[in-house]
């Protein structure tokens, strides 16, 4: 056993590593950027010395990476307090600042904030204001895509400390075809002491799993499992499920969660309900067989597989006429 | 992959994994003599691979991939296979080296005492430490020195020189032919050979020392000598370090702890042994 397989069994029961192939687990854990995870995972476990010392690097190198992500959110809380418009930090920041368990050793990259489509003008502004600056040029292509179609302003680049910010209004692309209710996710926030606030727990799981099956090609995936996995650990009850399914229901994202669940239990075990027992079907076998494209050299195999979900993730993206106009623009250019 | 190859280069090991055989065959001839790491493991990983599948056999460019990469890192023709090799380890090290305070320099060891010499691209550290290797000093390493952040110590990174253009002829002139890499003519950086560190180095690349100077030396003007204040040495260093800020406190205590104990000094040298002079002035001062 190697690569993303490996890794996945050393997160989900540490206890089971013994004499196993260690460069394909520290490879296929930095390559998924699950590094920091399993290193608080295996704490304290027996490794051999070199691979100890690995771990211990990548737990303070989290500690690190966690005060650079609450810095990062405080920056933009600053900049944007005098809107007196609510800002929802969301993925690993949120985690983080909501001190949950899925912030154990979660890196994270971008800052990630939801706030409400009314205010995106004044929002904008207030970043440019504040230091922030724009990626894409201006009435261009991709930029008038953004504005137009996605559910996100183009990314903007802080110009001292290196940091992009999304600014989301929603969780999925306008061309998508489930639309949000992104009214909701706002209105049933929960505020942080310092102002700024959170998605509800079970949205924090719908948006995951939005993310992970709804958009995009499932790249660095096992990453946003680990995180859905960590939440329905931490949120489990009978209740907790309830407000889930209703949750998934309301955003039009039942079958996205359903899958996050089947998935979750499949490679993590985490606990989900027998009612409806997950049957795995086909359609999951090649999701997970697409998680877990990665081998003992940090590499991604499985080509025709990763293409297929590629093009899955554009076709879920858009209207065929459009996706058809968008690749082709970003072929020629 | 294809291919393999392990390399512990001081406390540090590395497994390159390439689609193509040359690029190890070269590199474990410049690396003879070097252990294989003791415990089958490595710190890091590094891959070279064609850029597109087909690249593999036309017009084959490899590219540098590993743990760690840069996005836009452009690939190199086959012929600098070597070269991609090498940049592939380095770029592990600043990207993901995080156990020791990591500065951009280079150190060579005499009497137990160290000298760390840094400075931009082009002043010049990599041919001294090269020549002062061959000179009766240790050399432990021409590009990156790794602080001990507890212990305050350095530790020997001897990686094989690597000599650019003008460099190469003035140290063909001291070492003998076995101990170079093949001549890599036309790299992004001008022509470049590789030059494997002496024996001694090489036995010795698990033993540490105390730095006793920071020397910022800058080649091309008139010999001169000055002193550099504590304040500007620490400047100097964080931008001469790749993981200074992701080390958070323990970098600046270790940083901090280095530039109040050990003393600075900037030579400005027009050639090579007259900085080699200086140096040698500096050491029986230090003994005195």
């Amino acid at each position: 056993m190697t690569g993303a397989r490996l890794l996945v069994r050393a997160l989900r029961d540490p206890g089971s590593i013994g004499d196993c192939d260690w460069m394909g687990l520290v490879s296929a854990a930095r390559a998924e950027q699950l590094i920091g995870s399993l290193a608080f995972r295996m704490e304290g476990r027996k490794a051999p010395p070199r691979v100890a010392a690995i771990f211990e690097a990548a737990r303070r190198d989290a500690a690190h990476a966690r005060t650079q992500a609450l810095w990062e959110a405080e920056m933009c809380r600053r900049a944007l307090a005098p809107l007196g418009v609510p800002v929802i930090l969301m993925k690993g920041t949120a985690f983080h600042a909501a001190g949950l368990d899925a912030s154990v050793g979660r890196s994270v990259g971008d800052l990630d904030i939801l706030v409400p489509r009314a205010s995106l003008p004044a929002v904008e502004a207030a970043l440019l204001g504040a230091g922030w600056e724009r990626l894409k040029q201006e009435g261009g292509y991709d930029d008038v895509y953004y504005r137009r179609w996605m559910h996100e302003l183009p990314p903007l680049i802080h110009k001292d400390r290196d940091r992009m910010i999304d600014v989301h209004h929603t969780i999925l692309p306008l061309t998508a075809r489930p639309t949000p209710d992104a009214a909701a996710l706002i209105a049933d926030s929960v505020a942080l002491d310092n102002g700024l606030r959170v998605l509800a727990p079970a949205d924090m799981i719908v948006h995951a799993a939005a993310h992970l099956f709804a958009d995009g090609d499932l790249a660095g995936g096992l990453r946003n499992l680990w995180d859905i996995d960590r939440l329905l650990r931490e949120f489990d009850s009978a209740d907790f499920r309830r407000t889930l399914e209703e949750r998934a229901r309301l955003h039009r994202l039942a079958g996205p969660v359903a899958r996050a669940l089947r998935l979750s239990h499949r490679l993590y075990g985490t606990p989900v309900e027998n009612r409806d027992s997950p049957s795995f079907s086909l359609a999951d076998r090649l999701f997970e067989a697409r998680l877990l494209a990665r081998n003992g050299w940090g590499q991604e195999r499985r080509k025709p597989l990763r293409l297929a979900f590629y093009l899955r993730g554009h076709w879920l993206r858009m209207p065929p006429l459009m996706l058809a106009r968008h690749l082709w623009i970003k072929a020629t250019r | 992959m294809r291919h393999s190859l392990a390399l512990q280069i001081g406390p540090v090991a590395f497994r390159i994994g390439s689609a193509w055989r040359s690029p190890l065959d070269a590199l474990a001839r410049l690396y003879a003599g070097y252990p294989a790491p003791a415990d089958g493991l490595c710190d890091f990983t590094v891959r070279l691979e064609p850029e597109r599948p087909w690249r593999r056999f036309v017009r084959p460019s490899v590219a540098i991939r590993g743990d760690y990469v840069l996005p836009d890192a452009a690939p190199l023709a086959l012929a600098h296979g070597l070269l991609a090799a090498e940049m592939g380890m380095n770029l592990q090290m600043a990207l993901g080296q995080r156990r020791w305070l990591l500065l951009h320099a280079a150190t060579v060891e005499r009497d137990g005492r160290a000298i760390v010499m840094t400075g931009e691209s082009g002043a010049g550290k990599s041919t001294l430490a090269a020549l002062l290797g061959e000179r009766g000093w240790r050399l432990m390493g021409d590009e990156f020195a790794l602080l001990d952040m507890d212990a305050g110590t350095l530790l020997p990174f001897p990686r094989a020189i690597s000599l650019k253009n003008g460099a190469i002829g003035v140290l063909e002139a001291e070492a003998g032919p076995g101990r170079f890499g093949p001549r890599l003519a036309g790299t992004p950086k001008g022509d470049i050979r590789h030059l494997r560190p002496n024996r001694e180095a090489i036995a010795r690349m698990g033993e540490g020392a105390k730095p006793a100077l920071i020397l910022f030396p800058r080649f091309g003007e008139a010999a001169a000598v000055r002193g550099v204040g504590q304040a500007e040495v620490f400047m100097r260093l964080t931008q001469a370090s790749t993981n200074y800020v992701a080390l958070g406190c323990r970098g600046f205590d270790a940083l901090t702890g280095l530039v109040r104990s050990v003393p600075a000094l900037a030579i400005d040298y027009p050639d090579t042994e007259t900085a080699v002079g200086l140096i040698a002035d500096f050491r029986r001062e230090l003994a005195a």
